[in-house]
């Protein structure tokens, strides 16, 4: 068939273009010793890699549950949602616990929290009455600006050493991708995505919508919670590896679907996350290397973002 | 009438209130007794704030009553119709182009960037074919996003990150004499748009209406945004962005009073004031002797009540 | 065969359905018919649980379809509602084909593809079948999902409005298609149509529902008449008998 010819060709320039940015990445404007560049540059990369992927996918599982393609876990507020939950254990435990424990335990108890939250929040979004796609945008975007603010409130409550503590934690950046909890993060990342290799083709019946997916013989709910789940610790993988970003996902999942131009997860899934790698492999790159900025991705991100969402609502509505 | 009274009533006793809470002790008996730095501590700062409060409190909830009314939609003011984060984004470009520039002129550039901050966004809505009523907040909370974003690259390459927080954050703790007294000219405005309020009320009929009614839509329309664009830019150029003030305070007074601005002015005014008073009292005795700052408790507070009010609206377009 | 007990409903504070009861026997085309609000689409959506009872049970051929297991009660009964926002980018061949996975789980087998082929000769569907769903038209797509349901290849099958977006000639093959697949192939067929003459000339059953209660139930002989029409719907309606087949005016 033609259109899968298409998809498989789009996965193929796409896994080159991704290749490529990684090679740029660890050898451009590379001096000296590559005993010390390689393992240096490789930690970064890697750290990358699972952002890049864990937001793709996250993104794409999202809009396949929700039936929708400009919803995202971020806009809705999960990236938030996992702030608060780090803050709130933190203002529970206090940081001279925390900061004794192994902080890959107190990861992993936050994603735990974490997806246990998600799970109410998409609940109380999505298990009640219907809403008009508006309406739940602004309702996402306000819930997660109040979580947001929950967030800080808690944080200037706590004590300023407990809050130093935290803010190591919290406010992590492309360029300072905390290297301890790479390893667990990268376990967590690969057992998600090995668990949703046999569910492909069961993804592809919920993105028919919930009436068409049970009609089909789906166990809704059940399967539903357990994406969200796999969703939840990606989004919390990403927001403890770079922090919050809100847009990132978003475009990435746009331009997986320009790129296939179908919807069966086997081809879209991967497009994604070569996409998400090669823009935030490429873009931290020529960032570094060509402008000799360090932070500056994730600002940038949002801004490109941004304007692609006003872009996508305006289009919509047009149609 | 009386209830408008027992309202200003309560306001100021809150005002009152303001002056004595803090790190430094003030004792009303220190000051019967005329103590030198009791009196100091007083003139200095607490009155200051007192006023920036009242003032800036005042001035954003009718400025934000008047971005609903003129913009037509329930659920917009200054903070997500990209005026505020024009009016910083104005203050960066200012600091940069001329850091000795006088704080009015300054604010004059925030007002200038606010002002075509808030066009950009009329002129967003005006592609949107279908203006659910949902949309247009949505919009403006992104459009915001985005301006936030490229100021903050900005300020990133010109390292002046701290500067733009600073505003960012709507924060009172640095409020001294000398230093708040532009927002009497934010006040003024505000006052300036109760002049006019049968105006504007007509303009919030929509066009058509207030053609044929002989009201030069468009100008009045301008107006408004340019009252609203300086009163921003007065206040985020003081104390800081406050974010949510200027859209929760008209909506509660509209559910208690319907939607005559004239009527409805005063109540803004005098809520909106006390609200800030309050929220700014809570934040310095919550965690004292640390400050959460003002911007951090209306923020939980606001957004709460936002999202509780989008919940009630009924949904239209279902 | 579908048993309905005391069944009811409310979204919110505002009732649907009150108290239903009713049993449909096997094969057959049962038309569900009544003013707006009457509550037709929720009960069937209902017996196919799509939305779960307030009270009361249902079962397919002696299975609870609350406590069925998806799947299995996927290869018994498949239902089709009126509205089918699609997001997904599909052809009209894999849409069909997805009717196939209660069945193969997403792997499909030769069996799978003839089933499919058979769904889209039925529909007069295979000069389309490579082309993207939303580069049809209403008509094309409405006959697409129906296309679906069929390939699941199930006892029942259930119909929410499946005319809507059809013209005159589709919407003739598709009630002739339905009554073919209730006579020729076993099938129990239970539709919701708002046209009763549709109803009045394809069904064996018609059901009509007022106010979220069954009205009556029983042949069309029984139920297009003048008294019992105009109750159900309020107004003045004639019924006259044309070739043999009993036709309702309402126009003038």
């Amino acid at each position: 068939m033609p259109h899968e010819r298409r998809a498989r060709l789009a996965l193929l320039v796409l896994a080159l273009l991704a290749l490529s940015a990684i090679l740029a990445f660890m050898t451009l404007g590379a001096r000296g010793n590559w005993g010390f560049v390689l393992p240096f540059r490789g930690k970064k990369l890697l750290g990358l890699l699972l952002v890049g992927h864990a937001v793709a996918c996250s993104t794409v599982l999202f809009q396949t549950v929700t039936a929708n393609r400009i919803l995202t876990p971020a806009i809705m507020g999960f990236d938030s949602l996992f702030v608060l939950c780090s803050t709130v254990l933190m203002a529970l435990f206090g940081s001279t616990m925390v900061a004794g424990l192994d902080p890959r335990l107190v990861f992993a108890g936050n994603v735990l929290l974490m997806v246990g939250a998600s799970m109410a929040l998409y609940l109380w979004l999505f298990g009640g009455e219907e809403r008009s796609l508006h309406r739940l945008l602004l309702i996402g975007v306000v819930f997660g600006i109040f979580l947001r603010m929950l967030a800080e409130f808690v944080q200037r409550m706590l004590d300023p050493n407990e809050f130093m503590v935290l803010s190591d934690m919290l406010f992590a950046s492309f360029g300072t991708i905390p290297a301890t909890l790479l390893g667990i993060a990268s376990a967590m990342v690969a057992g998600v995505t090995l668990w949703l290799m046999p569910r492909l083709s069961r993804l592809d019946v919920i993105a028919l919508g919930r009436p068409v997916a049970v009609n089909l013989g789906i166990r809704w709910r059940a399967e539903v919670l357990a994406v969200l789940a796999a969703v939840s610790v990606l989004v919390a993988v990403s927001a403890a590896l770079v922090g919050p970003v809100l847009f990132f996902g978003l475009i990435a999942a746009s331009l997986a679907h320009l790129a296939v131009g179908q919807s069966a997860h086997r081809y879209l899934l991967p497009a994604a996350s070569l996409i998400g790698v090669t823009m935030l492999v490429g873009g931290q790159t020529v960032l570094e290397r060509v402008f000799a900025f360090n932070t500056a991705l994730g600002i940038i991100v949002e801004f490109a973002g941004g304007i692609t969402f006003i872009a996508l609502l305006i289009g919509k509505g047009r149609r | 009438m009386t209830r408008l009274a027992a309202a200003v009533l309560v306001t100021a006793g809150l005002a009152l209130a303001s002056l004595f809470v803090g790190v430094s002790n003030v004792s009303l008996r220190g000051i019967l007794a005329g103590q030198e730095l009791d009196w100091l501590v007083l003139v200095e700062s607490r009155l200051p704030r007192m006023l920036a409060l009242l003032l800036s409190g005042a001035s954003m909830a009718i400025a934000g009553l008047l971005t609903q009314i003129v913009i037509r939609n329930r659920f917009v003011e200054p903070a997500n119709t990209g005026t505020m984060e024009s009016a910083g984004l104005g203050l960066l470009v200012m600091t940069l182009v001329a850091p000795g520039a006088p704080v009015i002129a300054k604010m004059a550039a925030g007002a200038g960037f606010a002002m075509a901050g808030t066009a950009l966004f009329l002129a967003i809505l005006r592609r949107v074919p279908l203006r659910d009523p949902m949309l247009v907040p949505l919009v403006g909370i992104l459009l915001s996003g985005v301006i936030y974003a490229g100021t903050a690259f900005v300020a990133y390459r010109f390292d002046l990150i701290q500067t733009v927080l600073a505003w960012t954050q709507g924060d009172l703790s640095g409020v001294l004499r000398g230093r708040y007294e532009l927002l009497w000219l934010g006040a003024t405005l505000a006052a300036v748009a109760w002049l006019a309020a049968d105006r504007f009320t007509v303009a919030g009929l929509g066009r058509d209406i207030a053609s044929s009614l002989g009201l030069a839509h468009g100008r009045v329309v301008a107006l408004g945004l340019t009252i609203v664009s300086l009163v921003t830019a007065v206040v985020v150029v003081t104390v800081g962005m406050i974010p949510f003030l200027g859209l929760i305070v008209p909506n509660i007074v509209s559910l208690a009073l319907g939607d005559n601005m004239r009527r409805a002015v005063p109540w803004v005014a005098v809520s909106g004031a006390a609200l800030v008073l309050a929220c700014d009292i809570l934040g310095r005795v919550i965690r004292a002797p640390y400050e959460v700052p003002l911007g951090t408790v209306l923020g939980v507070l606001g957004s709460a009540v936002f999202l509780v009010l989008i919940l009630r609206s009924r949904d239209r377009a279902a | 065969m579908i048993e309905v007990s005391s069944l009811c409903k409310s979204y919110g504070a505002a009732p649907v359905l009150h108290d239903v009861s009713l049993s449909l026997p096997r094969g057959g085309v049962t038309s569900l018919i009544g003013p707006n609000g009457a509550g037709k689409s929720t009960l069937l959506s209902l017996i196919a649980r799509l939305i779960v009872p307030d009270s009361g049970s249902v079962t397919v051929d002696g299975l609870d379809v609350t406590r069925t297991p998806g799947p299995v009660l996927a290869r018994r009964l498949a239902i089709l509602r009126q509205e089918n926002h699609l997001v997904a980018r599909l052809t009209v061949r894999e849409l069909v084909g997805f009717g196939r996975f209660p069945h193969s789980g997403g792997r499909l087998t030769a069996e799978d593809r003839a089933a499919i082929d058979r769904a889209l000769d039925y529909l007069e569907l295979a000069p389309l079948a490579d082309r993207f769903i939303d580069q049809l038209s209403g008509g094309q797509r409405q006959r697409a999902f129906v296309a679906m349901v069929l390939a699941q290849d199930t006892d029942y099958l259930l119909l929410d409005e499946p005319l809507n977006n059809l013209d005159m000639k589709h919407a003739q093959a598709m009630m002739r298609l339905l009554a073919s697949a209730a006579h020729d192939l076993g099938k129990t067929v239970i539709v919701v149509l708002h046209d009763i003459n549709f109803a009045s000339c394809h069904s064996d059953r018609i059901v009509a529902m007022r106010q979220g209660r069954i009205f009556a139930a029983g042949t069309p002989a029984e139920i297009v008449t003048p008294d019992l029409l105009g109750e159900l719907y309020e107004m003045q309606i004639a019924v006259r008998e044309i070739d043999g087949q009993r036709i309702a005016l309402f126009y003038g």
